[in-house]
């Protein structure tokens, strides 16, 4: 918060310090977007700038938004995006092979991710409703499990792997800090652990092919391994300081596939280097942490659990991404928000942050005593 | 669970340990992400940095220009011409089929041609150039240059093709290069010079064996190439460095009129300097036109040559064998003398010779002669008495050590070096015992001897110096020290004159050398190489020529102080001193009065049919009626 005469009020009362680190990592983005076209603001940075400030300001302008204006929409934008999910299935438009995308005039939206942050508010606001006393019961736990299943199965089916994981993890998540019984949670991995040697067993080839190629990727480094293997080389071959901007060769070689989307932090690291990656994974800390401090600090149990449900999934975006370009997770295709170009996930980040700033606004004025 | 009442305090003390716990793990996940970040570009970075600069950086090879060949007065045996080639640029093609078409109209391809192109265009990456023809002509060139706006992806350029001014004269000393087969490019380990267009190497010959010094080491221009294979920009190039320049002890000119006036006769020469062992011409005719070769022969030259019984495809100097015929018998006789018999002691030639019931025959009946006329005359019943009468095991000594066969160490892949046989020699190969008939077929060169006409020169040549003279090819090779041989100075003396009465007025008497105050001396040989009566041998036109007699000289100049040696076998030449002895004859000449030389030559193939180019033209022309195929075309003579 800054306080200064000169400043107006409302100005004022905005979190600087996150709209900081925010617009610090857009910029950044940015800059990396710009080496990645070969020095020029097309065909992305400038586009991908105009995107990033309109999202900015609507997630501005929700901040304003009060608590009870959130909790009653939970349900409803739940409701919508579901019927639009089902819509994308109906009517959708088929890109890349899968149906994602729904044509409203000129807008093309993609409900699967409205459903990330949607997902979060509705478990909140259900936890909420659930008394003290019955959070262990089947009761608090079954109509849960029903609104995360339905639209996972939904966006698997699109199919969207990636999405599908993140929105499962985020209700996961969610009721996780609900209070839910451990056991609920350590035996689906117990299962998954038992049951994955067997699974693999009984896989079709291709099937294993590509796990096995997640597992080893310098395997088979022209086939379905190149992606990671040259973004491991481009990370790798960056070092500390990195090659300089405007002098990654992975990336403006064209060897780096998806450079400027999904693998947008293997072109950063190749340039900027080890030091340019702490920067950036330590921002996206920063943010995290911020959201994180906005549910310990919330008085109410829709509050803290939607806060810490919200920095959940910018967390899981960046974390996911991270690890798949770094080799350590499948390539999913999710992609760096606030990095990568694209709307979507510059959307989603900004309506996470936005409805977190309202909370944390919350906090601010309303009396601790009511 | 029942028994605990869970409160909103229980609830938010759960809610606080369990977000301590996200925290914790968002944490690990954190180091985690740095951790392996760190290790990817720390510990790893040396791995990866090598990784990308390999996909940053290709190297297309720059072929070296080829070493010379040249002789020992430095000119050129085989050179480098700049040529015209045609290549075909894939990254920059817009209409590939459409540019094909173009060329194959402009260049009039062959259809496999164009197949081929089509081929190696979808199969390369898009740097690397495709031939599309080499040496291509000038009309050609220039036509394809001035439409090079409208043909992108074309690229006309000078490049070299590998010369032989000597043209077929040197076919068999030089050998050929060739664009590398896929077992030479295996042998390699897969050397990328060796896929560029344009790049030749060596097959046969000097150009195989010297192979190492001639192609020097290819250049590179390091390009930064796109993963689509886009050349983005050119770096630092890695200059190449041209091959060695190879300079032989051949004389250029002798060897190309030595190859000459062998004329159409199946011959090699050889021509040495005897002071130092240098092989000033060793000709094998008729032979293969090399220039032909480095385009890349077509499937009917090859089969034309490979059928034809003169042999083109043998260096006959160093891989054919054949009897030596009486050309042995001064080495002989200075067995002979070496063993103790008299050359005052006269032997009765009655024209034969009669061993257990065989009868050994003399071409014709001398009368009573001493050593010195049968050198001279050449009598075949003297050396068989006195070869008898001193026994194998003393006669093959001193024929080895005067050269026969002697391996040389020549440039040359594929050598022979016959046979001087003796009875261990016979017990080992055959298993039996000498008998005399083995000595009385030795002692005139006949049986189991062979010999190549290299190590008949060589024989030459020490017989005139009483030394161990060892021919050399190669310039850059120090001149082997000329050890005495263990014969006497006084046998010797002997020897020289009876060779010099040889051609002075024995069977050689028709090659004196027509050059005032040098005198040649040398010996005749006619090797058997079937039995035919007396009437056929002496009318060699009616004898199939496969069955005639071969036809060998050896030489040494001037006589009484010896500078050149040299010896000639014409395979099936008939008499020695018809055939053999004139062609040495002239080509000593040479060497003297180039002049009178030339004028003999010229003379000489009038009488055969005019000039080399001349008849070799005829000779394709007959054999392709004879094949049934339309005479070649114009534009390709």
């Amino acid at each position: 918060m800054i306080t200064s005469a000169i400043i107006p009020r409302p100005l004022a009362k905005l979190p600087w310090r996150l709209i900081f680190i925010v617009l610090g990592i857009a910029l950044f983005g940015l800059i990396v977007l710009y080496s990645a076209a070969g020095g020029s603001i097309r065909p992305w940075a400038l586009k991908q700038a105009v995107v990033f400030l309109g999202f900015l300001t609507i997630a501005i302008a929700m901040s304003w938004l009060k608590e009870s204006t959130i909790k009653a929409i939970a349900f409803p934008l739940y409701g919508i995006t579901l019927v639009m999910l089902v819509g994308v299935e109906g009517l959708g438009f088929v890109s890349k092979g899968a149906k994602r995308w729904l044509d409203v005039g000129p807008i093309r939206l993609q409900p699967s991710e409205f459903m990330k942050p949607a997902i979060v508010l509705t478990l909140a606001r259900f936890y909420e409703l659930v008394p003290a006393a019955e959070i262990r019961k089947w009761r608090a736990i079954w109509p849960a499990l029903a609104l995360l299943g339905v639209p996972a199965l939904l966006i698997l089916v699109q199919p969207d792997l990636g999405t599908c994981i993140m929105v499962l993890l985020c209700g996961v998540t969610v009721m996780f800090l609900a209070g839910l019984p451990w056991w609920l949670f350590v035996a689906p991995l117990a299962a998954v652990g038992v049951a994955a040697p067997i699974v693999y067993s009984m896989m079709h080839g291709y099937q294993r092919k590509r796990i096995d190629v997640f597992l080893d990727p310098e395997g088979d480094p022209l086939g379905a391994g190149y992606h990671i293997a040259q973004s491991k080389i481009a990370i790798g071959s960056g070092g500390i300081w990195g090659k300089g901007f405007l002098h990654g060769s992975q990336s403006h070689l064209q060897y780096l596939p998806e450079g400027h989307t999904d693998f947008v932090f293997a072109t950063m690291a190749e340039e900027w280097g080890l030091v340019g990656g702490v920067i950036l994974i330590c921002a996206f800390g920063a943010v995290i942490h911020w959201g994180m401090r906005v549910s310990q600090n919330a008085r109410t149990r829709f509050a803290q659990l939607a806060a810490a449900g919200l920095s959940a999934t910018i967390f899981f975006y960046v974390s996911i991404n991270l690890l798949m370009v770094m080799g350590l997770a499948p390539v999913v295709g999710v992609p760096l928000p606030l990095v990568s170009f694209g709307g979507s996930a510059v959307m989603t980040i900004m309506l996470c942050l936005g409805l977190l700033m309202a909370l944390e606004r919350q906090q601010r004025t309303v009396s601790r005593l009511i | 669970m029942k028994h605990m009442r869970i409160t909103t305090a229980h609830q938010s003390i759960t809610f606080s340990r369990r977000m301590m716990l996200l925290g914790g793990a968002q944490a690990v996940v954190g180091g985690l992400l740095v951790g392996r970040m760190g290790w990817l570009a720390i510990a790893q970075n040396q791995k990866y940095q090598l990784l990308s600069e390999s996909n940053r950086v290709q190297l297309i090879p720059v072929p070296p220009r080829r070493g010379w060949i040249i002789d020992r007065n430095g000119k050129p045996i085989a050179i480098n011409k700049a040529s015209f080639r045609v290549d075909l640029i894939p990254q920059q093609i817009v209409n590939g089929p459409a540019i094909i078409a173009e060329l194959q109209k402009l260049m009039n391809l062959p259809p496999d041609e164009v197949e081929r192109i089509t081929r190696e265009l979808s199969q390369s990456r898009g740097f690397q150039p495709v031939s599309v023809a080499d040496n291509v002509p000038y009309e050609q060139y220039a036509a394809i240059t001035v439409r090079l706006p409208d043909l992108p992806g074309v690229a006309a350029s000078r490049g070299f093709t590998r010369f032989y001014p000597g043209g077929s004269t040197v076919g068999q000393l030089v050998g050929y290069v060739g664009a590398a087969s896929v077992a030479e490019y295996e042998k390699e380990n897969k050397n990328p010079l060796l896929l560029i267009p344009g790049v030749k190497i060596g097959k046969e010959g000097l150009e195989q064996t010297l192979e190492s010094t001639l192609r020097g080491e290819p250049g590179g221009q390091r390009v930064e190439v796109t993963a689509r294979g886009k050349l983005v920009k050119e770096l630092d190039p890695k200059p190449d460095r041209s091959g060695g320049t190879v300079q032989l002890t051949i004389d250029a000119d002798l060897h190309e009129y030595a190859a000459r006036r062998i004329g159409d006769q199946s011959c090699s020469v050889v021509v040495l300097d005897v002071t130092n062992g240098d092989i000033l011409a060793m000709p094998s005719m008729p032979s293969f036109n090399p220039n032909n070769f480095s385009d890349g022969i077509s499937q009917n030259e090859w089969k034309m040559l490979s059928g034809d019984d003169h042999l083109p495809l043998v260096d006959k100097a160093l891989e054919s064998l054949y009897p030596s015929g009486s050309t042995i018998k001064p080495s002989m006789a200075m067995a002979l003398l070496n063993a103790g018999i008299d050359r005052k002691q006269k032997v009765n030639c009655t024209g034969a010779f009669q061993l257990g019931n065989h009868t050994f025959h003399c071409d014709k009946r001398h009368g009573p002669v001493d050593m010195d006329a049968a050198v001279v005359h050449s009598c075949d019943v003297y050396f068989y008495t006195m070869c008898l009468r001193v026994g194998a095991e003393k006669l093959s000594p001193m024929v080895r050590s005067m050269g026969f066969g002697e391996k040389f160490d020549l440039p040359f892949d594929n050598q022979r070096y016959g046979t001087i046989p003796d009875p261990d020699w016979m017990m080992r190969k055959y298993h039996r015992k000498w008998q005399g008939y083995d000595t009385v077929n030795m002692s005139i060169g006949q049986g189991m001897v062979l010999i190549n006409p290299m190590q008949l020169a060589v024989m030459a040549a020490r017989l005139a110096t009483g030394k161990r003279v060892i021919p050399r090819l190669l310039k850059s090779k120090p001149v082997a020290p000329q050890e005495h041989l263990a014969v006497d100075q006084d046998h010797l003396d002997f020897i020289r004159i009876a060779m010099a009465g040889v051609v002075d007025h024995g069977t050689a008497a028709a090659a004196k050398l027509p050059l005032d105050g040098i005198q040649m001396a040398g010996k005749t040989g006619t090797a058997q190489t079937h039995n035919l009566s007396a009437s056929e041998r002496g009318d060699y036109t009616a004898a199939n020529w496969k069955l005639r007699d071969h036809s060998l000289f050896m030489a040494f100049v001037p006589f009484n102080n010896p500078r050149y040696a040299a010896a000639a076998i014409v395979e099936h030449g008939g008499f020695g001193a018809a055939v053999a002895a004139p062609l040495i004859r002239d080509t000593i000449t040479f060497l003297y009065d180039k002049q009178k030389a030339l004028q003999a030559l010229q003379v000489f193939e009038q009488s055969i049919g005019g000039t080399p180019e001349e008849r070799l033209a005829r000779k394709t022309a007959s054999w392709r009626a004879a094949n049934g195929l339309p005479p070649v075309p114009a534009n390709q003579t």
